[in-house]
């Protein structure tokens, strides 16, 4: 294998599927696509494997009005008419007004980047479909100056989606897939570990076991994930909370504390304040 | 060795194309995977699935074909999808339904029986995990309902030792074989959209003149582009509740398609067929509703009309006054629907019932009959069949 190879850092746990597709795109310099349940680190991962791999990270974050060209170049034809009315030396030169867009960027560093393409699914549905040649070739050709733009240096690409569109086969057909599973526990008290070092066991213990509980409950309309379990656990550090507090049997209140930082939606409190009932009355089931 | 592979994936119905294998046999030769079974694995998942409801798929094809069936007893066992055993809060058991699983002799003496059970119908009838499911009444079927009934599952993995990674079938959840998915649909409803910029160039386009001419190094330049016809105008009516709801989803994901994709789209319930009135918000169908009367005055018959449902009923809901399940309705269905269709010229029905069952069924026929034939299959081949007659 080639020296370059992610491995996950410090500050990120990447499970051994996730390595592999990682890895699968670095060597064969192939883009890969990342999905996922919201908050399980997919952007993160972009920044993780730039750091890992010594490489500069380049982020284009894509909305619902961007458009493709504009990871291409842009040519500013405002600025070249407003210069030509000033009788601006410039304007005979038209390369002056094309403005470089991301790819262009990755295609042209002195070395390999890692270029994360952050949510591409936010975009139009047409937009995967318009870069497919420039993920493939990793080159374009820019109209205006008649040059093309070829990779110096293929880049890394990540590419991540929420699903909120479905993505083109043919765009699928280029790129590696990985889908980040919701972790398990050990992995969720690694990734807890990483984040928070000094945390105490017990404390740890009860809150993924809280976590994990809630995670169960069927019909939440959102489910909590790694990122609200780490805001919710540096809540209950904020606010000293004792292990004690968020055992079950223990505890008076239906809801174990600072649950704002875990269910985001109030139907999702409501239905879990019913379960919880439930659960009390009938005697606490496991 | 990986080119039957490839075929027995390609015939589990995966999307998997050359292109694919080669880049896979590429990054084995590359040495991305090294030597181990797990990696290459991971390194052939993430190669060839592109889709996370695939995932399952490929688990279990990958199974099959590096291990073989060995136990299969096991492998029907993992397949009873966990929703039919999870609970729903409103489901919660009762203490006498309880009392009657522990008079069964408990968790543990269920649990053989079932897998007993599993072990007979194996050999009597094919694909017999779904009767589990459906079989509302047997002691499995009340118990599906347990919240216990999620641990089902896990005990039936404790009989096997030493479960391989894609025999976890981790993504079982996320496999769903849906046909029409958003993207399809959107791309079906385009058709309709384009229409609305059609004709002769005769106005002038502001931007793409000052574009050009600035281009031009301020040369002018001047663009034409046609006449903005009105834009396409959708009148989308759904059937709602009943035996709809078989087809909330696939509704739902039209609905939503249509909303982005269409500026003047207006939508309506109703419930089986088109009465005197429809509503727009089913929580409040009893208060607020509006006449078809009204509706027609309201929305000019320059909108089309796509009326969504599965027009499976009672042929006395359509033809006679008073047939309707739900209030009296002094005029017949079918006079209500001809006035609709009077007002509105270009209208379809989309059906989301397979179009063999058409036939078998009078209401649709009847149906049918009084769309004069518009009437299409919910799907993609449907949807553009349908487009293609509103144009």
């Amino acid at each position: 294998m080639k020296e370059n190879h992610f491995t996950g850092t410090s500050t990120y746990i990447a499970t051994d599927d996730l390595k592999m597709a990682v890895n699968a795109a670095v060597t064969l310099e192939r883009p890969i696509l990342i999905k996922g349940e919201p908050g399980t680190g997919k952007t993160q991962l972009a920044a993780e494997v730039a750091s890992s791999l010594g490489m500069p990270l380049l982020e284009w974050h894509i909305k619902s009005t961007t458009k493709a060209q504009q990871g291409l170049y842009e040519y500013d034809a405002v600025a070249r008419l407003r210069d030509s009315q000033l009788g601006d030396e410039r304007v005979n030169d038209i390369s002056n007004y094309i403005l470089r867009g991301k790819l262009w960027e990755a295609f042209e560093a002195e070395r390999q980047v890692v270029l994360l393409i952050d949510e591409i699914d936010k975009a139009d549905i047409e937009f995967p479909n318009d870069l497919l040649l420039e993920l493939d070739r990793m080159e374009f050709f820019v109209y205006e100056t008649k040059e093309i733009v070829r990779a110096r240096h293929r880049p890394i690409i990540i590419i991540t989606s929420n699903n909120e569109k479905e993505l083109p086969d043919a765009f699928l057909r280029r790129c590696f897939f990985h889908y980040i599973r919701f972790p398990d526990r050990e992995t969720m008290e690694q990734i807890v570990n990483v984040h928070f070092p000094k945390l105490k066991k017990n404390l740890l213990s009860e809150a993924l076991n809280c976590f994990f509980k809630m995670r169960d409950v069927p019909g939440l309309k959102k489910k909590p994930s790694t990122s609200e379990l780490l805001d919710w656990i540096k809540l209950l550090l904020a606010e000293d909370i004792p292990p004690e507090a968020l055992h079950a049997e223990n505890s008076r209140k239906a809801i174990p504390p600072l649950y704002g930082a875990l269910l985001k939606n109030e139907q999702d409190v409501h239905l879990f304040e019913r379960l919880v009932f439930l659960d009390r009355k009938s005697g606490g089931p496991r | 060795m990986l080119i039957p592979f490839f075929f027995m994936l390609r015939d589990g119905g995966m999307k998997t194309s050359i292109t694919e294998l080669l880049v896979l046999l590429e990054a084995m030769k590359k040495g991305v995977a090294g030597h181990s079974v797990e990696n290459f694995y991971y390194l052939a998942r993430a190669t060839l699935v592109k889709e996370e409801s695939q995932l399952d798929k490929f688990d279990r094809i990958f199974g099959v074909y590096f291990k073989g069936l060995e136990d299969s007893l096991a492998d029907l066992f993992e397949e009873i999808p966990d929703e039919w055993l999870r609970a729903q809060t409103e489901l919660m058991l009762t203490d006498e339904e309880r009392a009657q699983i522990e008079a069964m002799g408990g968790f543990e003496e269920l649990m053989k029986a079932l897998q007993e059970r599993l072990a007979e119908q194996d050999e009597r009838h094919e694909g017999g995990n779904k009767w589990i499911g459906t079989g509302g009444t047997s002691p499995f079927g009340a118990y599906g309902f347990n919240p216990e009934g999620i641990r089902m599952g896990q005990a039936g993995s404790r009989n096997r030792s030493a479960v391989k990674v894609w025999d976890k079938r981790q993504y079982r959840n996320l496999d769903d074989s849906l046909e029409l998915g958003t993207r399809n649909i959107k791309v079906a409803l385009r058709r309709l959209r384009k229409f609305a910029r059609e004709g002769a160039a005769d106005q002038l386009d502001l931007d793409d003149t000052i574009d050009k001419t600035a281009r031009n190094g301020g040369m002018l330049d001047i663009r034409m582009i046609p006449e903005k016809h009105n834009a396409v105008k959708v009148l989308l009516c759904l059937d709602i509740g009943g035996s709809m709801d078989d087809h909330v989803r696939i509704c739902e994901e039209l609905f939503s398609a249509a909303r982005s994709e269409f500026k003047h789209l207006e939508y309506f319930y109703f419930h089986n067929f088109i009465y005197e009135s429809l509503w727009k918000d089913n929580r409040r169908r009893h208060s607020e509703k509006t006449s078809l009367l009204e509706l027609t005055h309201k929305y000019s018959s320059d909108y089309k009309l796509v009326i969504v449902g599965d027009a499976t009923m009672s042929p006395y809901e359509i033809v006679y006054a008073g047939g309707s399940v739900e209030h009296w309705n002094e005029e017949p269905g079918a006079v209500w629907i001809k006035r609709l269709l009077n007002t509105y010229p270009k209208a379809i029905w989309l059906n989301p019932e397979p179009r063999a069952r058409w036939d078998y069924t009078p209401s649709i026929k009847m149906t049918r009959e009084l769309m004069d034939d518009r009437m299409y299959p919910l799907s993609i081949a449907g949807l553009d069949e349908g487009i293609k007659s509103l144009r």
